[in-house]
């Protein structure tokens, strides 16, 4: 696995993109529920990077930015890391849309 | 009199909406649940285990009835460092206790069973759509809620969204929590067939572990990891301060995988199939961040109210979010029956909240998480320290062996015996 780009985080043994692979989904494709603002801060991003534990927000070798909002386990913890820094707009999903936990 | 819809709305079908609702229609009052969830529990995740004794009071015979895990008669806590583990077990009859003990719960079907009793109890549900803002009067009073674009009213409005709540800013001017107030709670269920879960624990059949790790499984960070045995899975995972995770070199999805390769862990869970990874915080800057949870037509309860307690060794958010419910519930009736919904009205529910533990707890540890937090040595050289302890006390290697005590002051020196005593002291008083 690549370390992100970022020589500040450990190298990844663990593939980001397996982890959700079990959960349950109603993706909404149209909209949405969390924005960043444009060209967001790399150390603010980061923050981002460390702490969702959905491994939603991504930096690839080339050093560009990466968020899908559709793993996301609709925890709040980007919200309260950067509700006043990059990220523009945090609204729960629409009506049946989001995760659904089978176990909780 | 303006005519409501509803004598109380609830927001959220969690431990703390779903008995809230309960209690009110128990008593006769027109009680709607709306919960963003398909079903109560879709959008929950805990640890975790509950501790009985509020649910008791609720639900006498709830051991009979509700989907519960495991009884927990093993607790055990554990010192990590990247290559060791120190444990102390504490197994015993106390532990079962009627109204004492706890049982590992998954949120998915126990929420899922406490809406079930709130509606057979006569409370309606809508399912499936988020509140997305509360409704005011012209006075600011809030007379009920707005969801999917209508406005449904009610005399009071019970505030129950959990520990990422959108709404409890709107109705009390809550403030958003700081990032060293709440932790990111990260957890993986494991299938795990029963009889593997009772060898590898170590525990009688149906009864149950809970495992609280501190140490290198965080990486040093404030926090810590947890494993519960449910009846044919396990519950991992890790809480970390969002501050500080903020900071680590390594993300929490990958403190999460090396916990659970871990050479004390990956045995426990060798070959159990992860069927769900789930995400969702955890309050836990205790006492001095609970807001206001009175408001003017409107009562906060539950994680929303920040009624959470992160001991390290100890998580207890459940039994205060019980309790919490049934007590908004009552106040909330008891003002609906006299009349006053208002703010002054509904203060009996500050008044039972001040009287029960949930407060006098909350209040007895406010200490704590601003110590653990100060704390560091607890995440990095306390569990080194206990490795290096056991590691003189239990190697033989054919060099002559010095007495103990000189084998151990270079560790203990280092760590220094003054922080050791001061550390001592600082937990026992926050304790
Ligand atoms: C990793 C972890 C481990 C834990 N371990 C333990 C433990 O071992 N023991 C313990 O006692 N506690 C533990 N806790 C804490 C415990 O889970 C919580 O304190 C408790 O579940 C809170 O219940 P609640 O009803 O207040 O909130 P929640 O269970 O979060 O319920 C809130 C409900 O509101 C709904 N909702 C939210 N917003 C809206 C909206 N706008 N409209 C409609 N519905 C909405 C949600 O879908 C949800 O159903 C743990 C928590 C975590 C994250
Ligand atoms: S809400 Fe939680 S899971 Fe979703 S993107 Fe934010 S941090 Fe990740």
């Amino acid at each position: 696995m690549s370390n992100n780009g970022i020589n500040t985080l450990v190298s990844l043994t663990v593939n980001p993109d397996a982890i959700l692979g079990m959960n349950k989904y109603h993706v909404d494709e149209q909209n949405a529920h969390i924005e960043l603002i444009e060209n967001a801060d790399l150390e603010e991003f980061l923050k981002l990077v460390r702490a969702c534990p959905a491994a939603l927000y991504r930096v690839a070798e080339s050093g560009a930015k990466s968020f899908d909002h559709a793993g996301c386990l609709e925890c709040g913890t980007c919200r309260i890391l950067c509700a006043d820094t990059i990220i523009k707009k945090w609204e729960l999903p629409q009506a049946g849309m989001g995760v659904e936990f089978r176990y909780g | 009199m303006q005519e409501y819809d509803f004598d109380i709305i609830v927001v959220g079908s969690g431990c703390s909406g779903a008995v809230a609702a309960y209690v009110a229609a128990s008593a006769g009052k027109s009680v709607l649940v709306i919960e963003r969830g398909a079903f109560a529990g879709a959008k929950n995740m805990t640890g975790g285990r509950i501790y009985s004794h509020a649910l008791k009071e609720v639900f006498p015979d709830f051991e009979n009835e509700a989907p519960l895990g495991r009884k927990i008669t093993h607790e055990r806590i554990s010192l990590m460092t990247a290559d060791a583990n120190t444990t102390l077990e504490y197994s015993g009859a106390s532990l079962a206790q009627e109204g004492r003990n706890s049982y590992s719960v998954l949120h998915a079907p126990f929420n899922r069973w406490l809406a079930e009793q709130a509606e057979a109890a006569g409370a309606e549900y809508i399912y499936g759509i988020a509140v997305e803002a509360l409704a005011k009067d012209a006075t600011e009073k809030v007379i009920g809620v707005t969801a999917g674009g209508d406005t449904i009213t009610a005399q009071v409005t019970i505030i129950a969204d959990g520990a990422n709540s959108l709404l409890s800013a709107q109705a009390t001017k809550a403030p958003l929590p700081k990032a060293n107030e709440m932790a990111v709670g990260i957890k993986e269920v494991l299938e795990l067939s029963p009889d593997a879960i009772e060898s590898r624990f170590l525990c009688s059949e149906g009864e149950g572990a809970a495992w609280l790790f501190v140490g290198d499984c965080t990486k040093g960070h404030t926090g810590g990891g947890f494993v519960y045995t449910n009846n044919d899975s396990l519950s991992l995972g890790l809480v970390v301060t969002i501050a500080d995770i903020a900071e680590s070199s390594t993300p929490i999805y990958q403190m999460l995988e090396d916990f659970k390769n871990h050479p004390s862990i990956a045995p426990l869970v060798k070959g159990a199939k992860v069927v769900e990874h789930s995400g969702h915080m955890v309050s836990e800057g205790g006492y001095r961040t609970v807001p206001e949870y009175v408001g003017d037509g409107c009562l906060i309860a539950g994680d929303a109210a920040m009624l959470c307690m992160n001991l390290g060794y100890m998580v207890r958010g459940m039994d205060l979010a019980v309790a919490s419910g049934k007590m908004a519930a009552e106040a909330a009736c008891e003002a609906i029956d006299k009349e006053d919904t208002s703010k002054s009205g509904l203060a009996a529910y500050k008044e039972k909240m001040e009287a029960s533990f949930v407060m006098q707890d909350l209040k007895t540890f406010q200490k704590w998480p601003h110590f653990m937090d100060g704390w560091k040595r607890l995440f990095k050289t306390y569990p080194l320290l206990a490795q290096e302890v056991f590691t003189s006390l239990f190697t033989v290697d054919g060099t002559p062996a010095k007495p103990l005590v000189k084998r151990l002051m270079p560790s203990i020196r280092r760590v220094g015996i003054l922080n050791l005593l001061k550390d001592l002291r600082g937990a026992l008083k926050a304790l």
